[in-house]
């Protein structure tokens, strides 16, 4: 890998008098968040500044529309004919159906499913889709309407994106926000394809600078932009900084470390954690699963999802500060009769911390792994969510996972890793809405403190954090300003190496699939902007026609280097992702050639991994000869 | 004027007796009438005209029907000279009360609280569902309307009011005598609200639908 490449900081003028802003922008699972930061004043007076929110015109109503500080991350698609008498203050294209995102289309996800597009990310890193096809709103065959709208992942990105877009173009007509220079937050744990779909996004909502940046890493961010450079005193060389993101729909894992570099810190996110499905949506349906059993009867749709709402009410109530023993639980009929029709319980303490803390957040041993359930053989075509509810034994497993990664690649940390069973986190920092609540962050310390205790380490300490809902949006917009050599930087890189599947030449026996051997073409680590060198081995391609290869991702060999052939691997070592494919075409080769190539990866500046196959020397017609490999790929028609 | 103001001019000349309003009709006139002098420069201007009998009084509708239909139709602002690129027509006045009140009805149930006939339940069956109209109710003002206390002080607390005082944001009450400053006791610190913010409300958005009825097919 050629370390030489890494991008000079930007300028500080940047692309001209009209970008000014940094802009972070939080796709959520389930909220949106936009926070900006001028470039100069930034610029100029340093950590003093704060990336500050700004408030999301939306519908909220049939005919009513107000900003809020967070978007959710909902669209609604109106059956036809239905008039939801737009009140946005831009003007919305009429060209194409309307798909309208905000609290509007949240309030109807209740009362009409089929209609609402919901956990629409989620859906851009399943691995059994493609994310380029129309799936959304899934829902069960039951209440699906006949020859109803649906969107696929990547065009709800879009919808998202382009209301967001011109929510800042309305509040800044001079500054549009495709001039500034965006920041756009993606999991830690998005595979390669997810990420150039995010990118892909962007760009068809008209964003045109824009740079990926991983949710748990801006959350350092904006914990180190709030910290008015206080942060220093603050962690220590050595630290290992666990970042912990529990959001509506996913939980997130980040190792950071804080090691030393010529004289000062540099900050190194050396481990992600897998994509998680499990947040505190799952939290708050727990919860209503059981005040339904408490109440005794069966309960429609409608009521269910009141329940839940009020569920989350009793939860955040509970789980504040000074918090009662006891919150009511009440469900109103859905007529004007609202008195005669509730019904009624009560949440104790006891069981919100029955269901939640021990449900979710299980005292368990550090060897504890999480649990995986046999798939019935039918599935309904769904998320894969989490099979094990447990947040701590998924902790317990990321942690023990990456032991290995932080022996191998921590140089000035000074602790030995041998005898230890798991990376010890020294510090611990906090993000997303669920992790507000003081008795979760109190059992996850208490297990940190339990694992290391038993294990001959240390305890950990808190990083006290900004706001957790916004957080995200904030550390990204400061990213910004990073980017133009203002403040520390987060060096992280590439978190899986890659892998194209390789047939080997063994002689064909009838019913047994040829072996597959795995060839590296990306190595772990490779930072924006770089390129790692190309995988010595030649392939052969053929002009005219579509090669499609295997994909496999790992997050946990990171030794391999391009050219690195695997004949054979450890059970969950390497995850196929989807098929990567190029079509060379060509004007100068005849149809039917053989090129020779070689496989080259880089990261770009967005921060998408290019995969390109490049003629071999003396073989290419020109000097920039080359064909993209594709990584995400149309399903047959 | 408006054309249909010059047609009731019409009918006027033709002869047609004043007839007296019924009172309900007068009280749906009224209601209008206080927020549109409220709100309305120009219509302000005419009804004081009318007040000072400056105006020339138009005859009174023939019936009752056309009274109501007055009421409910001729909210929109009067007709003022058209201009080639006209602004979006402004909303009713009335707007900004029906929205706020589809907002506590969205938010809390305000009115099927209201309108529900209590007498029959007893207390913990009214005092669950008044949970629900407190807490979504309590949400929507939060967001909209910030409110402050007119007085700082604790109630029960003494206070002096000076010469001068405020009398539309503090009402005295007791023994009044004399002339300030005033001593007395805090009874209600009061409430003011610091601002308010309304959701935006489309043109052809009808307020009036306060709740839209919900028929699940």
């Amino acid at each position: 890998m050629t370390r030489a490449e890494a991008t000079p900081p930007r300028p500080v003028e940047g692309g001209g008098s009209q970008e000014r802003f940094s802009v972070g922008i939080d796709l959520g699972t389930t909220h949106c968040a936009v926070a900006r930061l001028e470039l100069a004043s930034a610029i100029e007076h340093g950590d003093k500044v704060l990336p500050e929110t700004m408030p999301i015109p939306q519908m909220i109503a049939v005919g009513q529309s107000e900003a809020r500080p967070l978007l959710p991350s909902f669209l609604y698609l109106p059956p036809e004919g239905e008039n939801v008498e737009l009140a946005l203050p831009w003007i919305v294209d009429d060209s194409e159906p309307l798909v309208l995102a905000g609290e509007l289309a949240r309030a109807k996800a209740a009362s009409l499913p089929g209609r609402v597009v919901s956990s629409s990310k989620s859906w851009l890193c399943h691995p059994g889709i493609d994310p380029r096809t129309p799936v959304l709103p899934a829902v069960a065959a039951s209440v699906a309407e006949e020859g109803a709208r649906k969107l696929s992942p990547v065009d709800a990105a879009v919808a998202l994106l382009t209301h967001l877009r011109e929510a800042w173009d309305v509040a800044h007509p001079e500054l549009p926000l495709s001039l500034q220079d965006v920041t756009l937050t993606v999991p830690a744990s998005f595979d390669a394809r997810a990420r150039d779909l995010t990118a892909e996004a962007a760009r068809r909502s008209g964003l045109q600078q824009v740079t990926l940046l991983e949710e748990p890493q801006a959350a350092l961010y904006a914990w180190v932009a709030q910290s008015k450079g206080g942060w220093r005193k603050q962690v220590a060389v050595g630290d290992v900084i666990l970042v912990i993101d529990v959001g509506g729909g996913t939980t997130d894992f980040s190792l950071i470390a804080v090691r030393e570099a010529e004289g000062s810190f540099e900050l190194h996110r050396v481990a992600v954690g897998e994509h998680i499905l499990l947040g505190g949506d799952n939290m708050d349906l727990a919860l209503a699963h059981r005040m339904k059993v408490k109440l005794g009867r069966d309960l429609d749709a409608w009521q269910m999802h009141s329940l839940t709402h009020a569920c989350r009410a009793a939860k955040e109530s509970l789980l504040g500060s000074d918090a009662p023993e006891t919150a009511p639980i009440v469900v109103v009929g859905r007529g004007t009769k609202l008195i005669g029709g509730t019904l009624k319980t009560e949440l104790t303490r006891a069981e919100l911390e029955e269901t939640l803390v021990d449900g979710f957040f299980p005292k368990v041993e550090s060897s504890a792994r999480p649990i995986k359930r046999p798939r019935a053989g039918l599935r309904q075509l769904g998320l894969p969510y989490a099979d094990d509810a447990g947040i701590t034994r998924h902790l317990s497993g990321f942690l023990a996972r990456h032991l290995q990664t932080m022996a191998s690649t921590a140089s000035s940390d000074g602790a030995d890793h041998t005898h230890r069973t798991f990376v010890h986190p020294t510090a611990v920092l906090f993000n997303g809405g669920v992790m507000r609540a003081a008795p979760l962050r109190r059992r996850t310390l208490e297990l940190l403190d339990a694992w290391t205790a038993a294990d001959g380490g240390q305890p950990v300490r808190v990083l006290e954090g900004a706001d957790l809902d916004l957080a995200v949006a904030r550390g990204a917009a400061y990213m910004g300003a990073v980017r133009r050599g203002r403040g520390i930087r987060i060096r992280g890189g590439t978190v899986r190496s890659y892998y194209v599947g390789i047939e080997s030449s063994a002689p064909a026996v009838p019913g047994i699939e040829p072996e597959v051997h795995a060839l590296c073409v990306a190595p772990f680590g490779m930072e924006e902007g770089q390129s790692a060198d190309e995988a010595p081995q030649e392939l052969g391609l053929v002009v005219g026609e579509r090669a499609q290869f295997r994909f496999f991702g790992s997050t946990s060999r990171r030794e391999d280097r391009p050219g690195a052939m695997l004949e054979r691997w450890a059970e969950g070592e390497l995850e196929e992702l989807a098929p990567i494919e190029t079509t060379l075409s060509s004007e100068t080769r005849p149809e039917g050639d053989v090129v020779p190539v070689h496989l080259r990866a880089s990261l770009t500046d967005v921060g998408t991994l290019l995969l390109e196959a490049v003629p071999l020397e003396g073989s290419a017609t020109s000097a920039d000869e080359r064909w993209k490999l594709e990584l995400t790929v149309r399903e047959e028609g | 004027m408006s054309d249909k103001e010059q047609g009731a001019s019409d009918d006027a000349s033709s002869g047609t007796a004043a007839e007296e309003v019924p009172f309900f009709t007068r009280l749906v006139l009224a209601y209008v009438i206080f927020f549109k002098v409220l709100f309305d420069g120009v219509f302000a201007y005419r009804a004081r005209g009318l007040r000072d009998g400056t105006l020339r009084l138009a005859p009174p509708p023939k019936t009752a029907a056309e009274m109501k239909d007055l009421a409910s139709t001729k909210l929109e602002r009067p007709s003022l000279p058209r201009q080639a690129s006209e602004p979006p027509p402004a909303r009713p006045p009335t707007d900004g009360a029906l929205v706020l009140l589809s907002l506590l009805q969205r938010e809390g149930r305000f009115i099927d609280f209201l309108q529900e006939d209590v007498s029959g339940f007893g207390d913990a069956e009214i005092g669950a569902a008044a949970r629900v109209v407190h807490d979504g109710c309590k949400k929507a003002l939060d967001e909209h309307v910030k409110l402050v206390a007119v007085r700082s002080e604790d109630e029960g607390a003494t206070v002096t009011l000076d010469a001068g005082y405020d009398a539309a944001a503090i009402t005295l009450a007791g023994n009044v005598g004399g002339k300030p400053p005033f001593k007395g006791t805090l009874k209600h610190k009061g409430w003011r609200a610091k601002s308010i913010e309304l959701p935006k409300v489309a043109p052809t958005h009808d307020a009036h639908v306060l709740a839209p009825a919900e028929i699940e097919v």
